[in-house]
């Protein structure tokens, strides 16, 4: 298991309390699972991704990682509708675990609302929280 | 340093016994036919499996070898939190055995059936008596199908009101089949979280409940071996909006002849009679979940029922709000005469069960906590809960060590579970192992923290000393292989 000083946050995302990042990307919003999140599940071996072309709300369960210890549940950054998945995760689960940010996203959305970014973590308080919890 | 039992062995190796064997070898003999021949019908030929030819000899030392790769709680403890893995009486088989018991059959009339009719009627009104609950079925096969009809009782109870709803409170220190066994029956689980003294709050559940909620399943004592002290206030809460309260009765190991799930409110709860009541776990074999209700569910409860008039006993189906059938014929009636085997011998002592459980556990607890990092530091029931928290810098997981553990001779505890402790080790006993075993128990952990610190690398890759060391279990789910090497639909491949 990693430190707090190990994990990944890059600087360009915002978090979730539920260990989910979100990026804007022009008018679209690509999500995933943080480092944190796949450190703490271990080896992913299964991933359900969101539906394509559903619409969710901000915090709404819309798939579930499945590891060798545990299953979690993945929520909604934002709310809004999935226009992408990525495929890639169905062969490859453990593109979540070895690049959770960049070829292990899971989905992405066009949002309903882009301001509701604003209520997610910046990195640095998203790495306050994790230290939180590591304690 | 003590001896621990896994420390030195003879493992047997043992090939597949399709590399066993030589064309024409027998084991057995046919008696000479008397009949003529006589063909049969040319659709049902075919090809047969290509079993190898094998002799006595062959057969018995197979599964003798196999059977000393196994590890069960007749080689040793099995601390499995929340499964009671407890030991499982010699009498128990003894009294299944009996010739009026093992040579019953599912078909035969009620009145060749009374023996075995009588001992479950008296099962049904025992298991009522322990539990403080009214009626009980004894049809479940397992903890899940129990959960399952209670379920279904839930959706008829509110069916026969009139009324649908469509969600379920399911607590986050419940057993992780609650949330399923709901979602099966079409109801929306809602996770409630449990408080920093890991239990369930009154406002939390106030919090949830609604009039669209059918009730609660809590898990009771809850997976942190705690008992949920505030569960008169919840079930008044649920009550009061019209839900009803299920009670997974997977962990009455510690409150037997103690707590009266009747009398707190509870209106359904299922047993685990492979656990609670000392029937083999059977490796995914058959097991039993009763279902016990109060009196006002007990017209749902499956059918069909057994039902004792003037001393003798029959099979009633006219019970017209039941869920209908569970189970082909009775449920696994084998289990039920273990079970009541174990009831009748302890009597009044299943009381002081309980205890020692409780006991048992709080022993290790506070034994192990000077080593490990206890979640909630607070008196436990039947179990136990640690996490690898102060080994997790050394960079050793809760895997690791509990991997580390086979070498001692110890099967491991239930671990990564509950969810609410990261790198959960979940430790439960049970009443059946005595002080020097949990003292080595105990040792062997001091001994495998101590490695952890000096040498890191014996438990990143324990087991050492089994016949199988550690296993890729990433591996084995990202690419399963589901059939055995070089044969394929029964036919060897070479």
């Amino acid at each position: 298991m990693k430190e707090s000083s190990e994990l990944v946050t890059p600087g360009d995302l915002r978090y979730t309390r539920d260990h989910e990042w979100a990026r804007v990307e022009g008018d679209v919003i690509r999500i995933g699972v943080t480092d944190y999140a796949q450190d703490q599940l271990g080896d992913i071996v299964f991933v359900e991704v969101p539906k394509m072309g559903r619409k969710y709300a901000k915090g709404e369960e819309c798939g579930a990682l499945e590891s060798v210890k545990a299953v979690a549940e993945v929520f909604m950054p934002v709310g809004g509708e999935i226009i992408a998945v990525n495929s890639a995760l169905e062969g490859s689960p453990g593109l979540v675990n070895s690049a959770p940010y960049t070829d292990g996203w899971i989905a992405e959305v066009k949002p309903e609302d882009l301001s509701e970014m604003e209520g997610l973590m910046t990195p640095d308080a998203y790495l306050e929280m994790l230290r939180g919890l590591k304690e | 340093m003590k001896e621990f039992a896994g420390s030195s062995g003879l493992v047997l190796n043992e090939p597949l016994l399709f590399d066993r064997g030589k064309r024409g070898r027998c084991g057995m003999s046919l008696p000479r036919r008397d009949v003529d021949h006589f063909p049969v019908d040319e659709e049902l030929e075919g090809r047969g499996p290509d079993f190898p030819d094998l002799a006595e000899t062959e057969v018995v030392r197979h599964y003798t070898r196999l059977s000393t790769w196994n590890f069960g709680v007749d080689t040793g403890m099995y601390p499995l939190g929340s499964c009671t893995m407890k030991y499982n009486p010699k009498t128990n088989e003894k009294q299944a055995a009996l010739a009026g018991f093992a040579g019953a059959h599912p078909l035969l009339p009620e009145e060749l059936s009374q023996g075995a009719l009588k001992m479950m009627f008296e099962l049904e009104r025992f298991l009522a008596e322990i539990t403080g609950m009214d009626a009980v079925s004894l049809q479940p096969a397992a903890g899940a199908q129990g959960e399952l009809a209670g379920m279904l009782v839930f959706h008829a109870y509110h069916g026969s009101k009139g009324r649908r709803r469509s969600k379920i409170i399911v607590p986050d220190t419940a057993h992780g089949t609650n949330p399923a066994s709901a979602a099966l029956c079409g109801f929306s689980p809602v996770k409630v979280g449990s408080n920093d003294r890991g239990v369930l709050s009154v406002e939390a559940v106030a919090a949830a409940m609604d009039e669209d909620t059918a009730g609660i399943m809590v898990t009771n004592p809850n997976t942190l071996g705690f008992f949920e002290e505030n569960i008169r206030g919840i079930v008044d809460i649920v009550h009061a909006k019209g839900g009803l309260v299920y009670a997974d009765g997977a962990n009455m190991n510690a409150v037997l002849g103690m707590v009266s799930m009747g009398d707190i409110g509870i209106d359904v709860l299922h047993l685990n009679l492979h656990k609670t009541f000392s029937t083999p776990h059977g490796g995914g074999g058959p097991g039993a979940g009763p279902l016990c209700v109060r009196k006002h569910l007990e017209p749902f409860l499956p059918t069909p029922r057994i039902v004792e008039e003037g001393g003798s006993y029959r099979l009633a189906s006219d019970f017209p709000l039941s869920i209908g059938k569970l189970h082909a014929f009775h449920g696994n009636v084998g289990i039920m005469i273990r079970a009541y085997s174990y009831i009748l011998s302890l009597g009044p002592e299943l009381k002081r069960v309980s205890q020692l459980a409780v006991l048992n556990a709080n022993y290790l607890k506070e034994k192990l906590k000077t080593i490990l990092h206890l979640a909630y530091d607070r008196p436990c029931m039947h179990e136990c809960v640690f996490s690898d928290k102060l080994q997790a810098p050394l960079k050793i997981s809760t895997l690791d060590m509990v991997k580390r553990l086979i070498d001692y001779g110890f099967h491991p505890p239930t671990i990564y579970f509950p969810l609410v402790v990261p790198g959960a080790i979940m430790i439960e006993p049970t009443e059946t192992e005595c002080k020097e075993e949990l003292d080595l128990f105990v040792e062997a952990f001091r001994e495998i923290v101590k490695e952890a610190g000096e040498n890191p690398e014996l438990l990143h890759n324990a087991p050492w000393r089994p016949k199988v060391r550690r296993l890729d279990e990433t591996s084995a789910a990202r690419n399963p292989r589901l059939t055995c090497a070089g044969v394929i639909n029964g036919e060897r491949k070479s």
